[in-house]
């Protein structure tokens, strides 16, 4: 047999990025993210039946920085296998990045009239430490959002995967990193505003950032951002990268005796979700209006974890389904019975995991997630 | 309280042995002049005298019991009777127009100085003790005479070389450059950071260019002086420290013990493990409250009764959990990760509806306040007690599983599941037990942090990190790892802490752990094994 013969015998055919009914959804998606939300939002006088508030934009808008996170977690937990507790600190790091451009930005505004942020002024520091240093800058801040989560994943995969710790162990560290990185980051004399973090932005590149034309243009952008990670993870999923990633979840030894060596791949994804991270932080900050430690608490990692696992992972649209519907549920809670979200996050984690290891898209579609 | 009454009953009696002795006239009477100044050398000049006396009176004029007649006399007042100052004689008939001597700050302050420095010739030897202690840092030469005289009749060696001390101390300003020296080589002795401080001005030089201390003996002395406190100082530092460290290592131990044994056994982190420390801090509180309504008598002891109730209460919870949650998702380790996370969530969320958010109060017994008293530090008794009880539960866990038939299950299951399994091993039941045991001894862990810090609902999240640090460094599988790992991470710590403070420290620690597993990945002690992961 021809080598070509073999090929079509054996390696099974590359899939389309989507079927049919899935570009109809992403351009429905689309449609309404890019175009009609933000223009219920801007058009419509404010008490029209169809005008769509401030407090619903921002809502949606930090949904889908959410569902960033969460096509991020699945990339490397999903599809991977590799449970990270830490993935907060990451996307507090690109919100961190971004809003220390969006403090430079507020300029002599500040309660103190100072070119330096009121929290550098109260502690009586006279110029910016080194880190600060062009974050004025936007391409600058823009590229701290990558970096920044990039190469602390990159330094911190490399240690971890290249001894090969994995499963509990490996996310256990996770935790402690990001725990480690809260208290770094609650301390007043790191330099990014200790307890309260950066507040009170302005505006971004000059124009006012609670203006409604900002915040349509920053929740399309994130619209946008979301439809290029939904693109990014399917190219992926399907190439032969994205083999392997599956491969080493499904049995990392086999693909070692294969002849593979699982670090570039890990480290790869790893960084790449990282990064995901970062830019969803990024996105977060200007429309939610603060960031600070908190968004670091082990807590809130493990939680991008439920997301994902209510979703259903390693599918393609679970975890941006578990993102929603759980980030959807907390705003429910937390207004109506807020001494009740603990109970029902914690019988959702044990629910979920008990009885929907596939999440919510097993539920849907049986026949496709049957196990083998 | 007790040395408070202890001092009353003294003075009390030293009012009644007074009548015999009578103190110099003159002094007394100018305890009642017109300017402070003169008053507060009739202060000093009492306390120069040592007499006991002395202290009774200057105790009279801190109540606001001395008066002045309109002729001048100085008279004590105690109830409706009136005493001459000076011999405690009773006036009769009483005298009239008396008026109160007024006590401003500066006097009150004097006043206090001086009784503090009477108190040295107290009988009770606490008393004195505390005295000697309270006056080690002065800097009133018009104490010396007082302090030679209590030299001379001290019969307790402590307190006798702490009063050599400050009498050195103050002897630095004498004129007479031998006195100096002397003094200058008792010092060596300090163990005070302060007599540090007073020796190295010794060598400065003054604005003139000319040294403060002008005898070049006395210079070298200090010198060696310094170095010798300086020695002692650190070493007493260190040993504090190591102190510090081991008590924390010793919490992490009895944190982590539970842990590594099910985490050996079933390859499972149980997120929830902390807040099985939250349910035994409260089992303890639940206990507490009982002896106070049902056997007040018995309080002190409740913390006896308080340990197996602990245990069980924790040990019963995680046996539960076992049951219900954990024993459905063996084999899937990440998703027992996310599920006891959400048990862990559940309970903190119960208790805080059952005993409110905020922290409840949790009492030490009265013999467990107090601590060991060593050159200038004290080793509270709840930090030995902690260590001693961490050591207790380590050696019942050692003999548990090397000398019962579950612990040879249990090591069984272990090293090889299928095989134990094989042989005839109950292991569904050995998981439960063990499982059950793991989170009992976390429920004593709780107790024992209920005798040293807050208990509220958030209790079990705050040590539950470096716990599983210690997991991560001491390798699973053997009690040595984790009692390696917890106690090395404790000092380690404690060490660290001083020099780049906490939070440095907790990262410095995480990329510490990450290093050594780049050598070790299995921590510290991994069993031995020729088996692959599949």
């Amino acid at each position: 047999m021809k080598l070509e013969e073999l090929e079509m015998r054996y390696v099974p055919r590359i899939e389309p990025l989507f079927s049919g009914p899935g570009w109809m959804a992403l351009g429905a998606f689309a449609l309404v993210t890019l175009v009609v939300l933000p223009l219920l939002y801007l058009l419509p006088a404010a008490d029209s039946a169809l005008h769509v508030s401030s407090y619903t934009i921002t809502l949606a808008g930090k949904i889908m920085c959410y569902c960033i996170v969460a096509m991020a977690m699945n990339l490397i937990w999903g599809y991977t296998g590799i449970l990270s507790l830490g993935h907060g600190v990451f996307f507090a790091l690109g919100g961190y990045a971004f809003g220390m451009y969006l403090m430079r930005q507020i300029g002599r505004e500040g309660q103190y009239q100072s070119d330096l942020p009121d929290f550098m002024v109260f502690l009586d520091w006279k110029a910016f430490p080194w880190f600060w240093t062009g974050s004025e800058h936007f391409l600058w801040s823009a590229t701290l959002v990558i970096l920044a989560p990039g190469l602390l994943a990159l330094a911190f995969g490399y240690f971890a995967f290249r001894s090969r710790i994995k499963g509990v162990y490996f996310s256990i560290i996770t935790q402690a990193m990001t725990f480690a990185f809260m208290l770094l980051f609650f301390r007043n004399d790191t330099g990014f505003g200790g307890n309260n973090g950066f507040t009170d932005f302005k505006r971004v590149l000059g124009f006012p950032i609670t203006a409604p034309s900002t915040r349509a243009a920053i929740f399309a952008m994130t619209a946008l951002a979301l439809i290029g990670v939904v693109f990014l993870t399917r190219y992926l999923i399907r190439s032969k990268v994205g083999r392997v990633l599956t491969a080493i979840r499904d049995s990392e030894s086999r693909l070692m005796f294969s002849g593979y060596n699982p670090l570039g791949y890990k480290l790869f994804v790893w960084t790449l979700s990282a990064v995901l991270c970062g830019i969803a932080g990024a996105l977060y900050v200007p429309q939610v209006g603060i960031i600070n430690p908190s968004e670091m608490s082990p807590a809130n990692s493990i939680e991008i974890a439920v997301w994902v696992a209510v979703g259903g992972r390693g599918s393609l649209i679970g975890p941006l389904l578990g993102a929603a519907v759980v980030n959807g549920a907390k705003s429910f809670f937390t207004q109506t019975f807020p001494e009740y979200w603990l109970f029902f996050l914690g019988l959702l984690f044990i629910l979920v995991t008990l009885f929907l290891p596939r999440g919510v898209i097993g539920l849907l579609s049986p026949a496709r997630w049957r196990r083998t | 309280m007790k040395p408070a009454l202890l001092v009353s009953a003294f003075v009390a009696a030293l009012a009644c042995a007074a009548t015999a002795r009578a103190l110099d006239e003159e002094i007394v009477a100018r305890l009642g002049a017109e300017e402070v100044g003169t008053r507060l050398e009739a202060i000093n000049a009492l306390v120069a005298s040592g007499d006991e006396a002395a202290l009774a009176l200057l105790q009279a004029m801190q109540d606001g019991q001395v008066n002045l007649t309109p002729s001048g006399r100085v008279v004590v007042v105690r109830g409706d009777k009136a005493f001459d100052a000076a011999t405690m004689a009773p006036i009769e008939p009483e005298p009239e127009g008396l008026e109160s001597i007024v006590v401003n700050n500066r006097i009150r302050g004097a006043l206090d100085t001086a009784i503090g420095a009477l108190k040295l010739l107290s009988p009770d030897r606490a008393v004195r003790l505390a005295s000697a202690k309270a006056i080690e840092t002065t800097s009133q030469a018009a104490l010396l005479p007082l302090i030679e005289k209590a030299i001379s009749r001290e019969s307790d060696p402590g307190i006798r070389k702490s009063l050599q001390q400050t009498k050195a101390a103050l002897d630095l300003k004498s004129s007479d450059p031998g006195t100096r020296l002397a003094a200058v080589s008792t010092l060596a002795e300090s163990n005070q950071a302060q007599v540090k401080t007073r020796l190295l001005a010794l060598l400065e030089k003054d604005a003139s260019g000319s040294f403060v201390e002008p005898d070049a003996q006395v210079r070298a002395a200090a010198e060696r002086s310094i170095d010798s406190i300086q020695r002692r100082l650190l070493i007493s530092d260190y040993l504090a420290r190591l102190f510090t460290g081991l008590s924390l290592g010793s919490i992490l131990l009895l944190v982590a013990l539970g842990l590594a044994i099910t985490y050996g056994l079933l390859g499972v982190i149980n997120m929830a493990h902390g807040e099985m420390l939250m349910i035994g801090a409260y089992a303890t509180f639940v206990t507490q409250q009982l002896f106070k309504s049902y056997a007040p008598g018995l309080f002190d002891w409740y913390l006896v009764a308080a340990i197996p109730v602990a245990f069980a209460a924790s040990a019963l919870v995680g046996m539960a959990l076992e049951r219900s949650v954990i024993r459905w998702l063996y084999g899937r380790p990440l998703e027992t990760l996310l599920a006891t996370w959400g048990i862990s969530l559940f309970l903190i969320q119960l208790v805080r509806q059952i005993f409110g958010a905020q922290n409840v109060e949790v009492a030490n017994p009265s013999w467990m306040s107090g601590g060991v008293e060593l050159t200038n530090m004290v080793l509270p008794y709840n930090r030995i007690a902690i260590i001693a009880f961490s050591m207790f539960v380590l050696l019942m866990m050692w003999l548990m599983l090397s000398r019962t038939r579950l612990g040879l299950f249990v090591r069984g299951v272990t090293q090889n599941r299928i095989m134990a399994s094989c042989v005839g091993v109950p292991t569904e039941r050995v998981d439960l037990l063990a499982f059950g045991l793991g989170s009992g001894v976390a429920g004593l862990a709780g107790c024992a942090l209920s005798q040293i810090g807050n208990v509220g609902p958030d209790l079990g999240q705050s040590y539950i990190i470096d716990s599983f640090m210690v997991v991560v460094l001491g390798g699973v599988g053997q009690l040595a790892g984790t009692v390696y790992a917890a106690l090395g991470l404790g000092v380690l710590s404690k060490f660290l802490e001083p020099h780049i403070g906490a939070v440095l420290t907790k990262i410095l620690v995480l990329v510490l752990i990450i290093a050594f597993i780049q050598k070790r990945p299995q921590g510290l002690f991994a069993l031995k094994g020729r088996a692959v992961e599949a």
